[in-house]
């Protein structure tokens, strides 16, 4: 079954938490990564590979670079999962 | 035919280290590009590197290692009869770095060889020592880690040169007293990756070195812990019972990541490079010569060491502590 995008933004936000210690809940779909929730590229490759193993989506680098919100996230992750 | 007669085991006899010395703290690099202190210690972990000196030398710095190294393990020169040394950062292709240091450090006529895996040069040349003194083809063998990066870094590249610095390490290998008692150096585990070698490279003599800091961060975190805890399982050790993890000094971000999927506490995982820098094959044997200095490391404990980086080669082991 797929998932919603409230389900993708709910395991998303665990993510970020985990990883780079942004409280859930600030992980809202207009927040751009890097200039809202001060990630930078490496702890985007982190939360890639986290995705990939929480959602099963693959996101590779050159596609990581032009997901810059949250929503860009949310939409690439209901995109490409099977 | 005679074949030599082979021995049960090899193990590590001593450690030394070396580092040039001057100091590069992250504010002299402010000075000079746009970075700062914070930056650079939240992005990679370093708070300070040596940088070798304008006429200091691969084999400098080699020598000056492995002098420590042979004094610690009590063996005299004479009993060494084979030398590598682990680099990719020498001045010239030719001569080799090995032949002129174990000439330098009065160890006569040994085999000597220069071996290029990158930063996971010093597990592979462990591995070959080790494999050299089962075989009975040497009784001691000296294997040196030593990098001269900052000849190979652009001054102006701010992503390469806050990271790589120069330094060596060598540990001295013999043959194992009591099979029975000591566990020695463990089974490798090694692998490269060459489909993905234009990840970290230096195009030709006149270039310096570039790396795709991103795909490198992803491959070391996901790829390579498979074979860590295959070295443990080679070694027939838990990794709840390893002393230490002594993975290549690339980066903190990687090292604490990578620990992190091995299962090994972080007050258990080498951070030498905070004040070293990432010194290619010669993090993993400077970093054990300064705990091992410092008494962070207890004889016969088994600690797991992991070497990556360009190639893509990896390579790790558990060796016991001498």
């Amino acid at each position: 079954m797929a998932l919603s995008d409230q389900e993708i933004l709910k395991g998303l936000g665990e993510i970020v938490d985990e990883i780079a210690g942004v409280p859930a809940d600030e992980v809202t779909p207009e927040k751009s990564f890097v200039d809202d929730l001060d990630i930078d590229s490496l702890s985007m490759v982190e939360i890639a590979v986290a995705a990939q193993d929480k959602f099963g989506v693959e996101i590779p680098d050159d596609q990581l670079k032009d997901l810059k919100t949250v929503q860009d996230v949310v939409n690439y992750v209901h995109k490409n999962a099977s | 035919m005679h074949l030599p007669e082979p021995v049960s085991g090899a193990r590590i006899l001593a450690f030394g280290g070396y580092q040039p010395d001057n100091v590069v703290t992250n504010d002299d690099l402010a000075q000079v590009m746009d970075t700062n202190d914070e930056w650079i210690r939240s992005r990679v972990g370093i708070i300070s590197r040596r940088i070798a000196g304008p006429d200091e030398t691969v084999a400098d710095m080699a020598v000056a290692a492995a002098g420590k190294a042979i004094a610690n393990s009590g063996v005299s020169p004479s009993d060494i009869d084979l030398v590598i040394v682990a680099t990719c950062s020498t001045e010239a292709p030719l001569p080799n770095a090995s032949a002129s240091v174990a000439s330098r450090l009065g160890i006569n006529a040994p085999g000597a060889y220069d071996l290029n895996a990158a930063c996971a040069g010093f597990c592979y040349g462990l591995a070959n020592a080790s494999d050299a003194v089962r075989a009975g083809s040497a009784r001691h063998v000296l294997v040196i880690g030593s990098e001269k990066m900052s000849a190979w870094v652009d001054p102006l590249d701010r992503s390469t040169r806050i990271i790589f610095a120069d330094g060596a390490g060598a540990a001295v290998v013999g043959p194992v007293a009591d099979p029975q008692d000591e566990a020695g150096i463990g089974p490798v585990s090694w692998g490269s990756a060459g489909d993905i070698a234009d990840k970290i490279v230096i195009k030709d003599r006149d270039s310096f070195l570039f790396q795709e800091g991103q795909a490198v961060f992803r491959w070391a975190t996901t790829a390579l812990y498979p074979t860590a805890l295959d070295a443990c399982e080679r070694a027939g050790v838990q990794v709840s019972d390893l002393q230490a993890f002594v993975p290549h000094q690339a980066n903190l971000r990687i090292i604490e990541a990578l620990a992190r999927r091995i299962g090994v506490p972080r007050d258990r995982v080498a951070d030498d490079i905070q004040y070293a820098g990432n010194t290619s094959s010669a993090s993993i044997p400077l970093a054990l010569a300064r705990m091992a200095e410092r008494g962070q490391l207890t004889s016969g404990s088994p600690v797991l060491l992991m070497g990556f980086g360009a190639g893509m080669c990896y390579a790790a082991q558990v060796i016991t502590v001498p």
